[in-house]
């Protein structure tokens, strides 16, 4: 048989019609994860016609956009921002009892970021197709999975039939050469390669990061890869799985156990792409040269390393960019004021996140006028960070330490900045106000976001990092 | 359950030449807490259209521009890119506009435009760049046969993915079609269980 690419393997299993020139295939769907935001109208449709969740045992809800990270009041209500986000999360309780959907219910010890709980949980495993309302889906493709994005009308599709209609998409595959240097890690390997093919290069493709640098990275750095998959364009991100993420679905809750955890390995271990699979285009990066890496526009392709310089703006729009960024022309990013921190999201949450701005900012304190606000991704990181007291580096430092959700990477649960305000920022979109009216967003990684906090400019993590690692080899 | 029909349409353009429109700006998610698709014409491009009191902005192209007579959005490329909330078809559908043309559009947006009967149109560089510069331009756009007009008699062809394009001229809901399909998905069931 021709050699296939991980893609064509994953795809190829869950085909249940295949397309034709008149209908895309119809493609079944392992494990459907929703949240509060993108659900209300799928479930209405279903109300509507009279259906029911076909699957409620495949389809898992938590509660994530809208949820306060502020503690509740005595009285035990979540200080909601509004009335509506209140009643979003009221709506998707009302529709889980109604349909019998698992939810992560507040309160509950294992919520979290949609992305963050479902590896959690070990709901996410390699060989599965998993979507969701929302676009960073392509996080679980870390697994070796085939997870996407979808609309609300595609999410109704999905709780009705257990399936989406989908035509198959292009493959591209970016390998990363080499090993990146110390100090540079998954979040600036994904903002390289924005900056490369750019934030539409990926459109129309599923995409595989292949490569050492990408075998190197642990299952917390390829998700982080993976979940701005979406930010070059590309609905679809994977990375190959391999002993390192069997050995982490391991022993999780939803993971299959015993004869049913050997059946499911021996599938596993024949995903990888074979030898000469083709792919329709083909990406290289030398992982060798990467710096940390930063955003200086509003667009995630506009990347740079953190140490260089505000490039000059040549099309109208990067003008128009340069302008809502108030970045000079050359001004080396070094100079530029930061007003607040956030370290989060869906892409940058997970335990080895909050070590990696921990290791910064241990024993430093946040700049005079800097707020920074740590939101772990689910009450599981927050636990486990709690136990090695990396909570406390984070307060004595100056910084909130919050309740788990979106936060300010999506800032519709009432976390924001000011008009005007420079945030440097973990999360995947520095789009204009995204994370509030008249914001500037950068975005960076833990260690860039940390460093950056203690100086109050945008700041270059790797003297904290090194200075870090020899005191862990004094002590 | 169906769609409103598309199959013809001849309106004035408003464009939008920036590139990389995200769907945070069609609708900033301060305003995704609706548990409603309907009534989210007046929120789109809010930010666009009003400062940070909600009072109107002066300089906003969407002033003046009446969107019974402006159903065609003409937007820089990589249109409706970032998040994948369908709010962003539902908003512009509701403020009036039934059609986007771009030099390319984000996947996402666009397999959500289409199962709310706003038509995805991208077309090549040189018309692209014609229409960019000709804002109010009265265009037609024809599904049946695929092709997009200007008033000079200029134009172009764009392709549609062949089902959605069969549901929006039928006004057929997609989930019809699925649902057609259970035999065929119990019996992917029973092959993997």
């Amino acid at each position: 048989m021709r050699p296939q690419s991980l893609f064509d393997k994953l795809w190829r299993r869950h085909v249940v019609v295949e397309e034709t020139p008149e209908a895309p295939a119809v493609l079944y769907i392992d494990l459907h994860l929703v949240h509060e935001v993108t659900s209300p109208q799928a479930f209405s449709a279903l109300d509507e016609r009279g259906l029911k969740v076909r699957r409620p045992d495949l389809t898992f809800a938590t509660l994530d956009h809208s949820t306060p990270t502020l503690q509740a009041d005595a009285s035990g209500r979540p200080p909601y921002a509004t009335k509506d986000a209140e009643a979003q999360v009221r709506t998707l309780i009302r529709n889980c009892e109604k349909h019998g959907v698992q939810l992560l219910n507040l309160g509950d010890p294992r919520r979290g970021i949609v992305h963050v709980i479902g590896p959690e949980l070990g709901l996410t495993q390699p060989g599965k197709t998993i979507v969701c309302g929302d676009s960073h889906t392509s996080t679980h493709g870390a697994f070796g999975a085939l997870a996407f994005g979808i609309g609300t009308t595609e999410v109704g599709h999905a709780l009705a039939t257990q399936c989406v209609l989908q035509r198959k998409p292009k493959s591209m595959r970016v390998i990363f050469k080499g090993l990146p240097p110390d100090g540079v890690g998954a979040k600036d390997m994904a903002l390289a390669m924005i900056a490369e093919i750019g934030a539409d290069g990926g459109q129309g493709y599923a995409v595989e990061f292949a490569g050492e640098a990408v075998s190197a990275l642990s299952m917390e750095g390829r998700m982080t890869l993976c979940n701005m998959s979406i930010e070059a364009g590309a609905r679809f991100g994977m990375t190959a799985p391999d002993e390192k993420t069997f050995e982490w679905v391991k022993g999780r809750d939803f993971a299959p156990k015993d004869d049913d955890w050997e059946r499911a390995l021996a599938e596993w271990r024949r995903l990888p792409t074979d030898d000469g699979a083709s792919f329709d285009r083909e990406v290289t990066i030398d992982a060798t040269n990467l710096k940390p890496m930063i955003t200086y526009g509003v667009s995630p392709d506009a990347a740079a390393p953190v140490d260089s310089r505000a490039p000059a703006p040549e099309t109208d729009s990067e003008r128009e960019a340069a302008a809502y960024m108030r970045f000079n022309p050359g001004q080396p990013f070094s100079e530029i004021a930061v007003n607040r921190v956030f370290i989060g999201s869906c892409t940058n949450s997970r335990l080895s996140d909050l070590r990696e701005a921990a290791e910064v900012m241990r024993g430093h304190k946040i700049a005079k006028g800097v707020t920074a606000l740590v939101v772990p991704g689910s009450e599981a990181v927050k636990r486990a960070a709690e136990a090695e007291n990396l909570h406390r580096i984070f307060i004595e430092a100056g910084a909130e330490w919050r309740e788990p959700g979106c936060s300010m990477c999506i800032a519709m649960n009432g976390d924001k900045g000011a008009p005007g305000e420079l945030v440097v920022s973990t999360s995947n979109r520095n789009f204009v106000g995204r994370q509030g009216q008249g914001v500037r967003t950068v975005l960076a990684s833990p260690a860039t976001a940390a460093a950056s906090a203690i100086e109050g400019k945008i700041t270059d993590p790797r003297p904290y990092l090194s200075a870090a690692k020899e005191a862990r080899h004094v002590a | 359950m169906s769609l409103d029909k598309f199959s013809a349409l001849t309106s004035r353009t408003m464009v939008l030449p920036q590139e990389n429109i995200d769907t945070d700006q069609i609708i900033p998610a301060r305003f995704l807490t609706t548990t409603s698709r309907k009534g989210l014409g007046k929120v789109v491009f809010y930010d666009w259209r009003y400062d940070e009191d909600g009072r109107p902005k002066n300089s906003s192209v969407f002033n003046g521009v009446d969107p019974q007579t402006h159903r065609i959005l003409v937007a820089g490329s990589n249109f409706g890119c970032g998040s994948s909330r369908e709010h962003a078809p539902w908003a512009l559908v509701d403020f009036g506009f039934r059609a986007v043309i771009s030099s390319d559009i984000a996947d996402i947006f666009k397999s959500n435009a289409l199962k709310n009967g706003l038509l995805p149109v991208t077309v090549d560089e040189k018309t692209h760049a014609k229409l960019l510069a000709s804002p109010g331009a009265e265009v037609t756009i024809d599904l049946e046969t695929l092709s997009v007009t200007l008033s000079d008699g200029s134009g172009t062809t764009f392709e549609v993915e062949a089902f959605a394009r069969r549901c929006l001229l039928d006004g057929v809901d997609p989930l019809g079609h699925l649902l057609n399909q259970l035999p065929a998905i119990e019996a992917y069931e029973r092959a993997h269980a």
